[in-house]
């Protein structure tokens, strides 16, 4: 039998490796548009706010901009009185999102061609806070509950099967059956991304356009229409890191912050690669975990997930400037 | 011969067709600095168009007026007898206008294979679901595709290199490969940015064959951009020669190389 100790830091670890898939999510969207246009892009987190946002909304019915409504016309409605299916509300979001992808081509990046790149980023960043003010009076700043289905509590069929491991204060892994979802859920994602990528005509020109802009444009491609794919692909990528996070722990404006814990996801895997984005995310869920667990709690009193993703990401920055998978660097003189 | 409007065969065996393409008083600006000034020319269907000219004489320019990249201020682009509007480079490109760049550009991240198939890309037309389930259409077409593609490959003879990444090949290879990519599209016509730049003599050479090649085997219309005139002469049917933005000779190699004007923008002249 192991010692008690070293299963619980099994346990810890493995719970890491859940909340890093959700990290890998978001930073999958940071690279789809990272790589097809230059663009940073700060509303990845927000557009997965407002994915989950308006999938709540939705599935209860909400009348949208129900308070500005209200105070226009004096009345007072909150709910249609339906309740749409998780299913087809989903469907509904990802149109919601195609849409969205449209009117940020449209109304902003088409006019913003060949612009500074930190003019661009700060583009995103007018767009994260005004995507922020749109959903929280589209759907109002109340935390939902979102509940699609998915099976929530720890498995006691895995915890059952492990608890000989250990002894008898060891009641095998706790792990929650939403993350073990999410998980699966994301690798599904992942393998469907890449498959659309690498066989599909449209996959083909947008990683034409991921290469070289002018090469692309000279076979035909046209370049307005691959950003509106890839910003619809970010946003279904959004969608899904919304639902799970919203489904753990609720539809709230913090989900937003989780962008920036994809920034170290992203420093570690390099900002165009697609495995990197999600071995910087299992890693930084598996690091912050395993060293609140092993340093952080006993040595440092605690509260080191806080930090620990942005130290590393630190350290990386010191010694592997281009992230793990990210291509090198060569300047020439 | 070339003044007749309908269509004939060349001494060697070719049939040059009617007018392809007509640029009629083409004038391009950049602020204050005019590149193009009132240029017009004709490309007719099948035979090999150079246009040459010193450095800075506004070639490239005139390039990217034919395939889009520029906007002329003034002037006509007529394509296939319609006059054509104003477009994105991609929207010429689908109308079967394939081109190279003086600057290579090659999706260096990909292999020499998936380079060539993205010039096949505007005759893909499965649409997304039946490329998903990989039945019926798409896979039909992604088989053709890949007979023309590796057809393609093997006129060229870079075969052996078809799984090669882009970027670890020499230049005289990554200038085949990109004319491996227009060609692949099936054009109608064929933009060659100056595609013997920076080659040496046996590259050249090379380039040369495979380009006469290119217009024997499929009669593609070819319109090509040379700075060095021996080369060009030798291969073209017809050469429009620019000079500071304008046309200063139009007409065979023959009637070009014993043009006064020509010579003088070549070879300088005294001024007294």
């Amino acid at each position: 039998m192991f010692p008690d100790q070293f299963l619980f830091g099994v346990e810890v670890m493995l719970n890491g490796l859940m909340a890093g898939v959700l990290y890998a999510l978001v930073a999958l969207g940071f690279v789809l548009i990272f790589k097809a246009s230059g663009i940073f892009n700060y509303a990845q987190g927000v557009m997965a706010l407002f994915g989950a946002l308006t999938l709540v909304g939705i599935m209860d019915g909400q009348v949208p901009f129900a308070h500005l409504i209200n105070s226009v016309f004096g009345t007072d409605v909150h709910h249609f009185g339906w309740h749409v299916p998780a299913f087809l509300s989903i469907l509904l979001v990802m149109v919601v999102m195609v849409g969205l992808a449209w009117c940020v081509q449209h109304f902003i990046f088409r006019h913003l061609v060949g612009q500074e790149p930190i003019i661009l980023f700060m583009a995103t960043i007018g767009l994260a806070y005004f995507m922020e003010g749109f959903g929280d009076m589209m759907w109002n700043s109340e935390i939902k509950k979102l509940d699609i289905g998915i099976p929530q509590g720890g498995s006691m069929w895995i915890e059952e099967a492990t608890s000989f491991l250990g002894g008898t204060n060891f009641y095998g892994f706790f792990i929650d059956k939403l993350e073990i979802v999410a998980s699966l859920v994301a690798i599904v994602l992942v393998i469907v991304l890449v498959a659309f990528a690498q066989y599909t005509k449209q996959g083909r020109a947008m990683r034409a356009v991921a290469d070289d802009h002018q090469a692309a444009l000279s076979v035909g491609i046209s370049l307005s229409f691959i950003w509106v794919l890839v910003w619809s692909l970010a946003g279904f990528v959004a969608l899904v890191a919304g639902i799970m996070w919203g489904a753990k722990s609720g539809v709230q404006f913090s989900l937003s912050l989780i962008a920036l814990k994809a920034l170290p996801v992203l420093m570690l895997g390099g900002f165009t690669s697609i495995p990197g984005a999600i071995v910087g995310g299992l890693i930084v869920g598996v690091g912050e975990k395993l060293f609140e667990f092993l340093i952080g709690a006993p040595f440092l009193g605690g509260a080191t997930e806080n930090w620990f993703a942005y130290m590393l990401a630190l350290v990386f920055l010191v010694f592997r400037p281009q992230g793990l998978f990210g291509e090198k660097i060569i300047e020439r003189v | 011969m070339f003044d007749q409007p309908e269509s004939f065969v060349t001494s060697d065996g070719r049939t040059i067709g009617g007018v392809m393409m007509e640029m009629k008083n083409i004038t391009l600006r950049f602020g204050g600095v005019v590149a193009i000034q009132d240029i017009s020319f004709d490309i007719r269907e099948g035979e090999i168009r150079a246009i040459i000219g010193p450095n800075g004489a506004g070639k490239s320019s005139m390039l990217n007026v034919i395939s889009g990249f520029y906007n002329p201020q003034e002037g006509e682009v007529w394509y296939k007898g319609e006059r054509r509007p104003s477009m994105k480079p991609f929207e010429v490109a689908r109308q079967g206008i394939a081109r190279t760049f003086q600057n290579i550009a090659l999706f260096e991240g990909m292999s020499v294979l998936d380079n060539v198939m993205t010039g096949r890309l505007n005759h893909m037309k499965a649409g997304i679901l039946s490329q998903a389930f990989w039945y019926g259409s798409a896979q039909r077409e992604e088989t053709e595709n890949r007979e023309v593609v590796e057809r393609v490959l093997d006129f060229l003879e870079i075969q052996h290199i078809r799984k090669t990444p882009v970027s670890r090949l020499p230049y005289g290879l990554k200038k085949r490969v990109e004319l491996a990519r227009a060609l692949a599209a099936d054009p109608k016509i064929l933009l060659l940015d100056e595609p013997m730049a920076g080659m040496n003599v046996e590259e050249k050479e090379d380039m040369s064959r495979f380009i006469l090649d290119v217009n024997d085997e499929f009669g593609t219309t070819i319109a090509l951009i040379e700075h060095d005139m021996s080369v060009v002469m030798d291969i073209s049917d017809r050469v429009v020669v620019m000079d500071y933005g304008k046309k200063i000779g139009d007409g065979t190699p023959k009637d070009v190389r014993s043009n006064q004007a020509v010579i003088d923008a070549y070879l300088g002249v005294a001024h007294d």
